[in-house]
């Protein structure tokens, strides 16, 4: 484990070394000291963290931002919401991305070409913010749940890169070994393909995912009614708009000073309770990234 | 879904003569059924999501009547586009959607590929892998966390950087002033998305062949030369390719986040084509007006895409198409 070895290096080396090592540590606490302080300052008292005494570690330390948030029946609302959103719209992510890509990734499907093109074009084109709410407003999307789920559940991007990785694992030889025990293209998507395509199903999946969980613009533009909302809009409020408490700061004994002086540790503490499920689950996919990454950059 | 009668049928064997199109397509129907079938609802999708709604583009160039539906109003030409260039809102919006395209092309597009070249010589593999990791984290925050993350750490009297700006006598109020607002904008997407788009670089560092640096050891380079002359030459394609595509969205400045971001004070800088448009479309109605903004939007991107494609292609041989 080399951590800094002299050996066989030139004096210019260890200097760029050096340089390196200190430019990586740099960064590493540009990016982490900021997710670190709002941990601390998620718990820690509010006049404290706002006067700029809280810097390494909790002062003050309290749950009360924690305890307002879980009786903060928006936030669960929210979250039930974006729950029921992101799963049932990244598994219909997958039931239409995953077909569609093996299919294009068949060299001897006639029309691969055609069909890819038409994909394609829609990355460069759309109808526009306008064209495209008033469609809504016909298929009766507006204010209703599915509009979270059903359209847009292709996207171009994740399609190629599944079908980058469908082209190099699934050999044409492999179907027609399989074609001549009697296998349709059913059967080979299955009980073949599938099994064999754990990673690319993870990385895409993820995109869709987190997609979904962080979707803010959908319910912005197409939901009125409250209780439909997202975890993001109940977050905006929270975290923009200064709504902190759901009745309004004032209310219920929380007259002026005292709802400023928690609104800010409520502020913390939504943003790491919103942030919570996809760090959990980011250590597990985390080693497919790169992989996923180079499937899908592939010159294809 | 799958059917249980075995298909026994092997491939038709691939005609020399171009037969007609007609009976291509049928053939391919019977022959390939089931890839039509698993492409279908995709298809499906793709059409009425993204190809209808082309077709509603024609209301920019309509006098929407919302008693006669999209294609109803009476067909005024270019009137909404002339509308829109001779407006008084005309110049800010290009000047602010211009400045911040730029801005976020011009130090955007260089820090993921110096994030990588860096992070690819770290060579104690543990520190390489924190670093990946810690890095890669922010671009899963979301936008609405993350611009309340600025508010909160950027705020001049309570937040940290608020503070430290402070300690070092730079009294801006970054959240509010309008000189400020560019800076925080295109610095804090940094941020956010430098370590996860370096990793397409990585992985193309990571695929450069060791002999190449070997050789380059025995020609006696320093580690900077190394750099320069194999490191980077390895992910020029990749760069050429995805700074052609950000071309494409030059005008597309992400409206979600500015969205966030506006406030009074900062709309003389922050208000974009983008948000422009959903104002007007969607809180005031003036559906024709807003569409016909929109699509001027998208036919610029599409200039920039088409010119830089070709640029690409003249001077490399690596273009999108």
């Amino acid at each position: 484990m080399k951590i800094f070895s002299t050996k066989g290096k030139t004096k210019s080396d260890i200097v760029f070394d050096t340089i390196i090592l200190i430019l990586c540590l740099f960064i590493f606490l540009l990016v982490a000291y900021p997710l670190y302080f709002v941990i601390i300052a998620s718990v820690s008292d509010s006049t404290l963290v706002s006067t700029g005494q809280v810097t390494l570690y909790p002062k003050g330390f309290s749950l009360f931002g924690y305890k307002e948030i879980f009786n903060d029946s928006r936030i669960w609302v929210g979250y039930k919401n974006t729950i029921i959103y992101t799963v049932l719209g990244t598994f219909v992510n997958l039931l239409l991305t995953l077909p569609a890509a093996y299919v294009l990734s068949r060299q001897d499907f006639k029309a691969r070409r055609f069909l890819m093109f038409i994909f394609v074009v829609t990355m460069f084109f759309n109808g526009g913010l306008i064209p495209t709410y008033l469609l809504m407003k016909e298929l009766s999307l507006i204010n209703n749940m599915w509009v979270f789920i059903l359209p847009f559940s292709v996207n171009v991007f994740n399609l190629i890169i599944t079908r980058t990785f469908f082209e190099s694992s699934l050999p044409k030889e492999l179907f027609e070994a399989a074609q001549m025990d009697g296998c349709t293209h059913f059967q080979f998507f299955g009980k073949i393909a599938l099994p064999l395509s754990k990673a690319v199903i993870s990385v895409v999946g993820l995109y869709y995912l987190v997609g979904h969980w962080n979707d803010f613009f959908t319910g912005l533009i197409y939901i009125r009614d409250y209780s439909l909302q997202p975890l993001q809009i109940v977050l905006r409020d929270i975290l923009l708009s200064n709504q902190v408490f759901a009745e309004g700061a004032g209310a219920g004994g929380a007259a002026g000073g005292y709802a400023q002086k928690y609104a800010d540790q409520i502020k913390y503490g939504v943003i790491i309770v919103s942030t919570l499920p996809i760090l959990i689950i980011y250590p597990f996919i985390q080693k497919y990234f790169e992989k996923g990454v180079m499937i899908g950059s592939v010159k294809g | 879904m799958a059917l249980i009668n075995p298909q026994a049928k092997k491939a038709v064997p691939e005609m020399t003569t171009k037969p007609a199109k007609k009976r291509n397509i049928l053939q391919s129907l019977k022959r390939d059924y089931q890839l039509w079938i698993m492409i279908l609802p995709a298809i499906v999708i793709i059409i009425i999501f993204n190809y209808i709604p082309m077709y509603g583009v024609q209301l920019a160039f309509r006098e929407y009547d919302f008693t006669k539906g999209i294609t109803g109003g009476e067909w005024v030409g270019l009137h909404y586009f002339k509308e829109f260039i001779n407006s008084y809102m005309f110049a800010d919006l290009m000047k602010n959607t211009v400045v911040i395209s730029l801005a976020t092309i011009i130090l955007g597009f260089p820090a993921p590929i110096i994030l990588a070249l860096i992070i690819n010589q770290v060579i104690w593999k543990r520190w390489k892998k924190a670093i990946q990791t810690t890095v890669y984290l922010p671009h899963f925050i979301s936008l609405v966390v993350m611009v309340g993350l600025l508010n909160v750490l950027l705020s001049p009297n309570s937040g940290v950087v608020g503070h430290i700006m402070h300690s070092f006598g730079w009294d801006i109020n970054l959240l509010a002033s309008e000189k400020a607002f560019v800076p925080v904008y295109v610095l804090s997407d940094i941020w956010q998305h430098a370590g996860w788009n370096s990793i397409i670089y990585l992985a193309a560092l990571a695929s450069v062949d060791p002999q190449l640096y070997d050789s380059a050891k025995i020609d006696g380079a320093s580690r900077w030369q190394t750099i320069r002359y194999v490191d980077l030459p390895a992910i020029v394609p990749t760069m050429i390719i995805l700074f052609i595509l950000s071309m494409g969205n030059i005008l597309n400045t992400g409206f979600e986040k500015i969205f966030l971001m506006q406030n009074p004070l900062n709309l003389p800088v922050s208000e974009v084509i983008a948000t422009y448009v959903y104002k007007i479309g969607i809180i005031s109605n003036q559906f024709s007006y807003s569409a016909a903004i929109g699509l001027f939007n998208t036919m610029i991107n599409f200039v920039f895409l088409i010119a830089m494609n070709y640029i690409a292609k003249r001077f490399s041989n690596i273009s999108l198409w």
